[in-house]
């Protein structure tokens, strides 16, 4: 037990030089490697939250192939392929922001921060734009739901069952619109870390924080890489 | 004289985290896991008995064969309310939110978890949660069942639905971030020396227990989100008549639900091994046996959802394979019966409380396991399905096991929470009238469901009612046994005499520091040096004294 005391001495010491250090962490590395932990294993909750609905899909569109090509044809291509694009440049704005916290550019920090942020916004304008075009065509699920007389990209002859259309355009507001959900609270985690960075919190020791929240973002933008082919791309070969 | 002075002066109470601070404030915004524990005991205690009140209700209403004492619509709100309450607000939370939020960081040794303002979080988002169902309760309930099965809670119930799903929702992200926050501390919150072998293995189950709650949780919040979609827009998803699958609903509700079972029983069966190796004062048997089998049940637990639909309409293939999936999780759960039993082999045995709820799990957990079987058999199960002998079944896990687990594990720790002894000749007492009002309660349901009582049914033939009467009975003495607890725990907390540190001479890190402890549980940073449950050890250091107890 005389170890003890040259533990809790080390302890004391670790608390006085660095401010940031929480009371009931040991030492920096620790207090790191939990909230890097504790990030990595709520996103394996929001990989199952997701899952639930990614099986749904596949589920259906297994039975309801063709109407599910059908409806996907409906849906913009480019606008959905233009968001991704701004997905992946926002991701590079969030590593690149880290770098520079951890190489102390503040400048650089500020700039990529709120580059992030703007291109999350033009996403979400984007997206507001896909929703409104999917309801001036009357595709959004419920009483004034219309999709009739759509032909089946595989089979010209034929007419998509609206019901089963109908299914597709429900999964894929949910989808998507958890999707963006997500990144409106994105947009709430990086102002949080735009206001610390503008307090100059962050250092090339202490950026906890930005890492988190970049991995946050990240998980966001994955997401999307799956729904963007699984939604709008499907049977667009043809 | 002067002895009678001496005794008179009221001894200086060490500073601890009970009285550090005062306060509504200092409770209400405390990041202390000790302090958020006994918020979370306070609040499920609330919903125990808010759920035990209905259970109160459905067999005063079986007590006649004819419906006389409410209306069919009444009964299917009191069925569904008691399932809700008691699942989703008492058997989750009631050892992890309690006990396992006091214990697991002191069992580390660390001085709080990893990420204490999370945990108040996460009890906050549990009081939003049962406040959203007590409110949708009053305001009329919901009659779906506790499964919230489609297409009749999407489409045909005009009751609360959409309210009760959101305090679900929201109650699940509780559950979540609890669990979250067990992982990192276990991972990276142990004290020196505290390596994986060396861990209680009340970890080990709180480890596995919070893995299913990280996996599974999730999977009941977007399925409930679909129903709230489906049933607020009318989607289509579940609804057969729209295209979509009714049993799609109950694949997502059961791959959750299912292991949910195993959220209740893993905690207690951690505490049963805690209690276990002290009041035999032995070492576990077979401790990387016990351990492992409670990741192998976490692992299981989520292959075998599909027992809960053998006459839903799933494939029959599915059915066998599903079937033989659920007899292989039997295994690991026999596996900590034998090595209980072979640690109580040869060992001297003391027969106090938190020991004789210890004796009552296992009695009820291997009653309600091996029924289990029975279900798990395809053909069995299809005679008894919806039937009275599941409902005594999942009782016996359910209520048998965790609720004893949990009254077993508020016993041995209660010296320690409170600094309390609590008076152990009505300990004794209280857990028989449990154990027997249990089995009085739930045994006559097993010869109802097998005679072919349907269960959710609010009248039945006269001929089941000598059964029925038998087992409201039962249901009033174990009212009394629940009673009896809250009652001396609260006496215990003014009049009770104070706790020594470690009354039990148990083993383990939280027996180390002062009853109740400080606010960073340890004076000093502890250093483990020694294996776990080294009782052989402790009684050859202290010559094997009969530890105090009230």
């Amino acid at each position: 037990m005389s170890d003890s005391t040259v533990s809790a001495t080390v302890h004391g010491e670790a608390h006085a030089q660095n401010p940031a250090l929480l009371h009931h962490f040991a030492t920096e590395e620790q207090q790191r490697d939990a909230s890097n932990l504790g990030m990595w294993i709520f996103l394996a909750t929001e990989v199952m939250f997701f899952g639930g609905l990614f099986c749904a899909y596949l589920i259906y569109r297994g039975w309801y192939f063709d109407d599910f090509a059908a409806a996907s044809t409906s849906i913009d291509a480019l606008l959905g392929g233009t968001n991704t694009a701004v997905l992946i440049c926002s991701s590079l704005t969030v590593v690149l922001a880290i770098w520079a916290a951890q190489t102390s550019r503040r400048g650089m920090l500020l700039s990529m921060l709120v580059l992030t942020m703007i291109f999350g916004m033009a996403f979400l304008g984007i997206k507001g734009k896909e929703y409104k075009d999917k309801f001036d065509e009357h595709h959004v699920p419920g009483a004034s739901f219309s999709f009739d007389h759509v032909a089946i990209p595989s089979h010209p002859d034929q007419y998509a069952n609206p019901r089963h259309a109908e299914i597709f355009f429900a999964l894929y507001f949910i989808m998507t619109g958890l999707h963006a959900l997500h990144m409106i609270i994105g947009l709430g985690i990086f102002t949080w870390l735009l206001w610390m960075a503008w307090k100059r919190r962050f250092t090339p020791e202490y950026h906890t924080p930005l890492e988190i929240g970049g991995l946050y973002w990240h998980f966001v933008d994955i997401i999307w890489i799956y729904l963007f082919p699984l939604l709008y791309l499907i049977d667009r070969h043809q | 004289m002067s002895m009678a002075t001496a005794t008179a002066v009221k001894p200086v109470e060490r500073e601890n985290y009970l009285n550090k601070e005062y306060g509504v404030g200092s409770w209400l915004l405390t990041t202390d896991h000790k302090r958020i524990a006994l918020l979370y005991l306070i609040s499920i205690t609330f919903f125990f008995f808010i759920g035990g009140f209905f259970a109160l209700l459905i067999r005063l209403e079986l007590l006649t064969p004819a419906g006389d004492l409410v209306q069919a619509d009444t009964y299917n709100k009191l069925f569904t309310q008691h399932g809700q309450i008691m699942v989703f607000f008492f058997l989750i939370p009631s050892i992890p939110a309690v006990l396992g939020n006091f214990l697991v960081p002191m069992m580390v040794g660390a001085k709080d978890l990893a990420f204490p303002r999370i945990n108040l979080l996460s009890w906050y988002l549990y009081i939003i949660g049962g406040a959203m169902m007590v409110h949708c309760m009053l305001t009329g309930g919901v009659d779906t069942g506790w499964t919230f099965y489609t297409p009749f809670s999407t489409a045909f119930s005009n009751t609360k639905v959409i309210e009760a799903g959101l305090a679900i929702f929201v109650a699940g992200f509780s559950s979540i971030l609890t669990g979250l926050n067990f992982v990192v501390t276990i991972h990276r919150m142990r004290a020196p020396g505290m390596t994986w072998s060396r861990l209680p293995l009340f970890i080990w189950a709180h480890y596995a227990t919070s893995i299913i709650q990280i996996l599974g949780t999730p999977i009941i919040a977007i399925t409930l989100v679909l129903v709230i979609a489906e049933r607020a827009l009318h989607l289509g998803i579940f609804d057969p008549k729209l295209g979509g699958d009714p049993l799609l609903f109950q694949h997502l509700f059961w791959f959750y639900s299912h292991p949910a079972v195993y959220i209740m029983i893993l905690p207690s069966m951690g505490v049963v091994t805690e209690i276990i190796a002290c009041f035999a004062r032995k070492r576990i048997f077979g401790y990387s046996f016990v351990a492992f089998s409670s990741i192998a049940i976490a692992v299981f637990g989520f292959l075998v959802w599909a027992h809960h639909m053998f006459v839903a309409g799933i494939s029959v293939y599915a059915a066998l394979v599903f079937s033989i999936l659920s007899y292989a999780v039997a295994v690991p759960s026999a596996v900590k019966v034998f090595n209980w039993t072979a640690t109580l082999y040869k060992g001297s045995i003391r027969y106090d409380a938190p020991m004789l709820y210890a004796f009552g799990f296992i009695g009820l957990f291997t009653m309600g396991g091996l029924t289990g079987l029975f279900l798990a058999a395809l053909g069995i199960d299809v005679h008894v399905h919806d039937t009275y002998f599941v409902i005594a079944h999942f009782h016996y896990i359910m209520v048998g096991g965790a609720v004893m687990g949990y009254l077993g594990g508020m016993h041995f720790w209660w010296p320690k929470i409170s600094g309390k002894l609590y008076p152990e000749g009505w300990a004794r007492l209280a857990a028989l009238i449990v154990f027997i009002g249990f089995n009085l309660t739930f045994f006559p349901q097993f010869i109802l469901g097998y005679l072919g009582m349907p269960r959710r049914y609010y009248q039945y033939p006269p001929e089941f009612q000598v059964l029925n009467v038998l087992s409201t009975a039962g249901a009033t003495v174990l009212a009394v046994g629940y009673l009896l607890p809250m009652c001396y725990f609260l006496w215990s907390m003014r009049y009770g005499k104070p706790a020594p540190d470690n009354p039990w001479n148990a083993a383990g890190l939280e027996w180390q520091t002062q009853s109740p402890p400080t606010t960073f549980n340890f004076e000093k940073e502890p250093v483990v040096t020694w294996e776990a449950y080294n009782y052989e050890e402790i009684d050859a250091r202290t010559g094997g004294e009969a530890p105090i107890v009230g």
